[in-house]
């Protein structure tokens, strides 16, 4: 559950919420719908050839911008297991959480990954592996209640099971 | 122990002394969300069963962002948030009633104040000596729902400004200067604090567009501390009893202090696609513009369309241009039309929109065409923000905005200001 394995996608710095996904698409808060306009206007191809598990690997500053949610629930929608970054930005970063879309911060991974490469992500423990390069990074672990908010698909789902409404 | 302004009001709201790095749950004052964002707030309450807000008079919706709705799912939307505001006993801000952030400062915030907002220039209320701070649509339904949200306490990058602003350069010109300085990611998750002699001197007009703009640096506030303007500010909206002085302690632990002589800044804009991407007038000059906005919570204040109205007024907005101008609040509207700057504005050939954030995010009233080029006073110019990935867009103030509705190319504002404003 805490180990993830995918293609990555490679973006630049500063991908900002309009590019993940643009205003004039926030009619819905469905994920499918909003996953396909998923970073079409920085990555047209994206939407299309996307496949469940992909990584997305950005820059600096990753979901700057905008604070819509939409965002990452586009890019879980999309069916992408995880995002790494330099850095994110700080409202993406509370959002990612809150909807359960599992985020990890790593220069190291980032320099040097192109799209293509396979990368492999324990949360728990906190190592990226570019099984493409045969590389190894430390990221910082998740803390425990982040892994159990993820886990439980987002704050929501978490507050449900803290108040028993789980079923 | 001396405090920042953010450690300061959050220590006050939390009954503690708390500092940078201490996370904390803090009391939400006022909680607001708008209609891009409230939808997804309302649809996880209802999932919770948690329908009900904590505080209903200081819960408030706005329907700004697309308004007057441009299409049946976002009518669908707006239904909805009336729905849910009748039902919960919270405030609903309706069509052509102003910008969320704006009709916060006239309406809701005061210094000392926690707000959060589902949108991310909820900063702006910082100019008010509030901690105000973005959020996604979960963090503020949560924050609805309970009256309480939790907090890391910002570390504090201090902005000190001094010195006389020359003529036709304003607020927005030192905000995107600041920007150009710290880079888009050069203050997240942290507070600026706008401070020193030229900040003091300043109306709050000018200060909410310095505040509004702090999150294009990444920051989580953009704090001003609360003065003698503060308190004519909240008299003249009718709120003065919601006024208390606040400052910073002298000897407070900054992360970093940046020092701006503002008396040979330059017209400044930011140039496509990053706030941060900033360049004088002079580099810019010449460039074709296809539309011109003046409005949004950055920029639609009466001293703003006062600006543009100086320099259109007996002249033609250039044929090649189409000039859009919305006030921020229905107040300013209305100001605006008693001072005579609308029927300049109409003369000249400008189209006023409804109260409310205009073509800002790009989903109505404004979207540009292929390679087109809009220059405007709002606060991003992101690739596809106008709705088109093909189309491209500047920042500037409203004085640099009218030039260019002007004389249809980015043009150095000194050339065509009246002395009124010339200084």
């Amino acid at each position: 559950m805490n180990v993830f394995q995918g293609k990555t996608w490679v973006f630049g710095d500063d991908i900002d919420t309009d590019a993940i996904i643009p205003a004039r698409y926030l009619t819905t808060q469905d994920p499918k719908i909003l996953a396909a306009h998923c970073m079409e206007d920085a990555e047209p191809d994206f939407p299309k050839k996307v496949q469940p598990g992909d990584i997305i690997v950005g820059g600096k500053n990753f979901g700057c911008g905008s604070s819509r949610e939409h965002a990452p629930i586009a890019i879980s929608g999309a069916g992408v297991s995880l995002v790494i970054a330099e850095s994110f930005a700080r409202i993406f970063f509370r959002n990612a959480i809150n909807i359960g879309l599992p985020i990890v911060e790593c220069p190291q991974a980032v320099s040097g990954c192109e799209n293509g490469h396979t990368l492999q992500v324990d949360l728990a423990a906190g190592v990226v592996k570019n099984l493409t390069l045969n590389e190894s990074y430390e990221a910082v672990a998740f803390p425990d209640f982040m892994q159990e908010i993820i886990q439980a698909g987002g704050l929501i789902g978490f507050v449900k099971r803290q108040t028993g409404g789980e079923k | 122990m001396a405090l920042t302004l953010a450690e300061k009001i959050l220590s006050q709201r939390t009954g503690r002394e708390v500092r940078a790095g201490d996370t904390i749950i803090a009391p939400v004052d006022v909680a607001l969300g708008q209609d891009g964002t409230s939808p997804l707030a309302v649809k996880q309450l209802e999932s919770i069963g948690l329908e009900k807000v904590a505080n209903p008079e200081n819960t408030v919706f706005f329907i700004d962002h697309a308004a007057p709705s441009p299409r049946k799912e976002l009518s669908n939307d707006h239904k909805m948030l009336r729905e849910f505001a009748e039902k919960t006993g919270s405030v609903l801000s309706d069509v052509g009633a102003g910008v969320c952030h704006q009709l916060i400062a006239e309406d809701f915030g005061a210094p000392g104040q926690v707000i959060i907002g589902a949108d991310s220039h909820t900063c702006m209320a910082g100019a008010l000596g509030a901690f105000a701070t973005g959020m996604g649509s979960t963090d503020v339904a949560i924050g609805m729902a309970l009256g309480k949200t939790w907090l890391r306490v910002p570390e504090t990058i201090r902005i000190n400004i001094t010195g006389k602003l020359p003529a036709g350069v304003f607020a927005k010109d030192i905000v995107l200067h600041v920007i150009g300085i710290l880079g888009a990611d050069g203050a997240t998750y942290k507070a600026l604090e706008f401070t020193g002699e030229t900040v003091a001197e300043m109306p709050m007009d000018d200060r909410l567009t310095l505040s509004n703009m702090a999150v294009e640096a990444g920051a989580k506030a953009g704090l001003i501390e609360s003065d003698s303007v503060t308190k004519s500010y909240l008299e003249q909206n009718g709120r003065g009893q919601a006024f208390k002085p606040l400052k910073a302690d002298e000897g407070a632990d900054y992360e970093r202090i940046i020092d701006i002589d503002v008396s040979n800044l330059e017209p400044t804009l930011a140039a496509p696609h990053t706030v941060d991407n900033v360049r004088t007038v002079g580099d810019l000059q010449g460039t074709a513009v296809d539309q011109v906005f003046i409005g949004s919570c950055t920029n639609g204040r009466l001293s703003d369309i006062a600006i543009a109205a100086s320099i259109l007024k007996g002249k033609q907005v250039a044929a090649s241009v189409r000039c859009r101008v919305v006030p921020s609040s229905r107040k300013i509207f209305l100001e605006a039309i008693q001072a005579g700057y609308i029927e300049q504005l109409v003369e000249a050939g400008a189209v006023i929109l409804a109260p409310g954030c205009g073509p800002c995010v790009g989903v109505h009233e404004g979207i540009l065409g292929d390679g087109e080029v809009s220059l405007n006073t709002s606060n991003r110019n992101f690739q596809g923000r106008l709705g088109n990935p093909l189309g491209c867009i500047y920042l500037g103030s409203p004085a640099v905005a009218a030039a260019a509705a002007l004389t249809g190319v980015i043009t150095d504002p000194r050339e065509v200001l009246t002395n009124a404003h010339g200084r």
